[in-house]
């Protein structure tokens, strides 16, 4: 049995960001990071490794340069990483991307007692879309917005967020399940970690490594291979600055519950 | 059915579907909205508006989407349907999707709508624009939205494309980057152009009754078995507590990282003044992260997109994210110790000061003022 988590560095959209003029991102001024959902799932995967005993490993599509999350990922428990990688590769949108993320996956090897976690979504997209479209990619069963996981043999029961309650949902492995963040709170980096993480595998599936995969065809992979496109990207307006009240005692408070009467609010 | 579809083969494909979402018999009001929304669409193309419903004895539900603009409603029954599951509500969306062939195809981004569309897309071959805010078919619309929804200078923004038809291709918008960026999404190769919207975006139309009487309930044949479906809801759990309803009320007080000196007074303080001026409590994403609230709470980027007539901003320094989510509220107000805040960038009335000391006078303020009328 091992668990296979998918994972993406991101930049932190959560301080400053900085727009180039045309609106698209200036990545190179900003701060990356691991997605902070696929912590919860690195989490998950490593309690489930500390009660069961088994392979946990990291599988990213990104540049190079994500290799220190890797690195970082491996120091906190992860036993092997998978870096898919390439020219050919970018550019893809949610589709292209689960594209070849399922066809790295495969090509690693999914067991009968395989899992697979993900992240909720990346804070750089938001969409949610990566995670169910692997699953349908590798005919898997998908859980998402999973708050709980317990596992019995091969069948897995997982509490699946709701907006307005949850669901149990029963599902057998292998299967994709995709973490929120109320699922754990993610640990921190052992010292014995850090030493060791340097040590441990770290494959790199670049474009000739998968290109026979039976997903990885030249119309789906990459910006070709993506049906979505941008075809605009802007800056949002921001309102005007209103008006400050003078002070912060009684009387600016009076004036404006005044304010509010005189607009019927009250 | 499967083997002779083509997403690529755009020309095959007509008319605006919405997924109409339901949990245990009952509406989910997203699909009202994106009913509205898709009217307007199908409008601008000159096609049908369909709704797609699933469940298990659901065709009651089905008039009043015809009452927000639905032309036809698929309905399909089945007990298998009954409580969501990702696999037989794919099976049945997909094989529907390859015989009707609609040529735009909304989903409402709820928990379920962003498990269910993703997937879809996948199996369909085609494009899928998560939580967009606005969306459009018509040019003119879309420019005539970007006047006021963006910060281009229109004058030297180039619209034509050689590649598709800027005129009939759906041009979905979203938040990208935490909301720092608006990206405008088209799918010009595939159909149905598939497009997530966000819960409480949309205006819902007028109900008309005459059209929820004229709209037309069809039940087409379709194949379900049970080992279709590898998943298997055990329990359903509707919350103990009520769900805020952020996106339906019309006063917000929201709190942010600045109730962190005392969490609960905070939250007491919160609570009073909305109950004040009879609204709910909101968070920032920060006060979220931080512990001190629920996440359905939560306003903005991955939270709720409101516009409340009041929306009270206590101890939130406004993230780009979360001004995102509120900044079309019609009245803002904003209590904060930081000057240079950015929320004060959007609020009709700004207080300096801290929220402990103001928000307690300004609920005496209140207080006074109603019993002065």
């Amino acid at each position: 049995m091992k668990i296979l988590v998918t994972v993406k560095q991101v930049p932190d959209t959560s301080g400053k960001v900085a727009v180039n003029p045309d609106g698209t991102l200036n990545r190179a001024s900003m701060q990356t990071i691991i997605n902070p959902d696929d912590m919860n799932a690195i989490e998950a995967a490593l309690a489930l490794k500390d009660e069961l005993g088994c392979k946990v490993v990291a599988v990213t599509m990104g540049p190079f340069a994500a290799e220190s999350m890797l690195r970082e990922l491996m120091a906190m428990g992860v036993d092997e990483s998978v870096l898919i990688s390439g020219r050919e590769f970018g550019g893809s949108d949610t589709y292209a991307t689960s594209q070849i993320v399922a066809a790295g996956l495969d090509t690693y090897g999914i067991d009968e007692d395989d899992i697979i976690l993900c992240g909720r979504q990346a804070i750089d997209g938001d969409t949610a879309q990566v995670g169910p479209q692997i699953a349908e990619k590798l005919h898997l069963p998908q859980v998402t917005y999973a708050s709980e996981i317990k596992k019995e043999g091969n069948t897995l029961f997982i509490k699946r967020e709701l907006e307005d309650g949850y669901m149990t949902v029963k599902v057998q492995t292998p299967c994709v399940i995709t973490c929120v963040k109320e699922l754990n709170t993610p640990r921190y980096m052992s010292v014995l970690g850090t030493e060791e993480c340097y040590d441990k595998p770290m494959i790199v599936y670049d474009y000739p490594a998968l290109q026979n995969h039976a997903l990885i065809e030249p119309d789906t992979i990459g910006l070709k291979g993506s049906p979505t496109n941008i075809f605009k990207s802007f800056t949002p307006p921001m309102k005007g600055a209103g008006q400050m009240l003078e002070g912060d005692g009684k009387e600016t408070t009076d004036k404006l519950a005044g304010i509010l009467a005189a607009k019927h609010i009250i | 059915m499967a083997n002779n579809f083509n997403s690529a083969d755009i020309g095959a494909f007509k008319n605006v579907w919405v997924f109409c979402e339901q949990r245990q018999g009952s509406m989910m009001p997203t699909s009202y909205e994106l009913i509205s929304e898709g009217r307007k669409l199908a409008d601008e193309l000159g096609v049908e508006l369909h709704g797609i419903l699933l469940g298990d004895d659901v065709d009651g539900l089905a008039k009043e989407l015809g009452g927000y603009g639905a032309d036809k409603v698929y309905v399909y029954n089945s007990p298998l349907l009954k409580n969501y599951t990702t696999d037989a509500y794919t099976k049945v969306i997909c094989d529907a999707a390859m015989e009707f062939k609609p040529e735009i195809f909304l989903v409402g981004a709820s928990n379920i709508g962003r498990d269910l569309a993703p997937r879809v897309a996948a199996r369909l071959h085609t494009g899928l624009c998560a939580d967009c805010t606005h969306l459009d078919v018509d040019l003119n619309g879309y420019i005539e939205f970007l006047k006021t929804g963006s910060s281009l200078n229109l004058e030297g923004t180039k619209f034509e494309s050689k590649l598709f038809d800027v005129n009939t291709n759906l041009k979905m918008t979203r938040p990208a980057f935490g909301g720092h960026l608006m990206a405008t999404i088209v799918c010009p190769r595939f159909r149905p152009a598939m497009a997530t919207v966000r819960p409480g975006v949309m205006k819902k139309r007028p109900f008309d009754a005459a059209k929820a009487e004229a709209v037309e309930i069809i039940h087409p044949a379709f194949e379900l078995t049970a080992e279709d479906m590898k998943t298997e809801v055990l329990e359903v759990v509707k919350s103990a507590k009520k769900l805020v309803d952020l996106i339906g009320a019309d006063i917000i007080v929201s709190v942010g990282a600045g109730i962190s000196k005392d969490v609960q007074t905070g939250l007491k303080l919160a609570q009073e003044l909305a109950d004040e001026l009879g609204g709910v409590v909101g968070a920032s994403r920060a006060a979220v992260d931080a512990g001190y609230i629920t996440a359905d709470h939560q306003v903005g980027q991955t939270g709720k997109t409101v516009h409340p007539k009041v929306y009270v901003a206590l101890g939130i320094s406004g993230a780009i994210q979360h001004k995102a989510g509120m900044q079309d509220s019609e009245l803002i107000i904003a209590v904060n110790k930081a000057e240079n805040a950015p929320i004060f960038e959007v609020a009709d009335y700004g207080i300096c000061g801290d929220l402990f000391k103001v928000v307690p006078q300004l609920i005496e303020s209140i207080r006074a003022e109603k019993a002065a009328k």
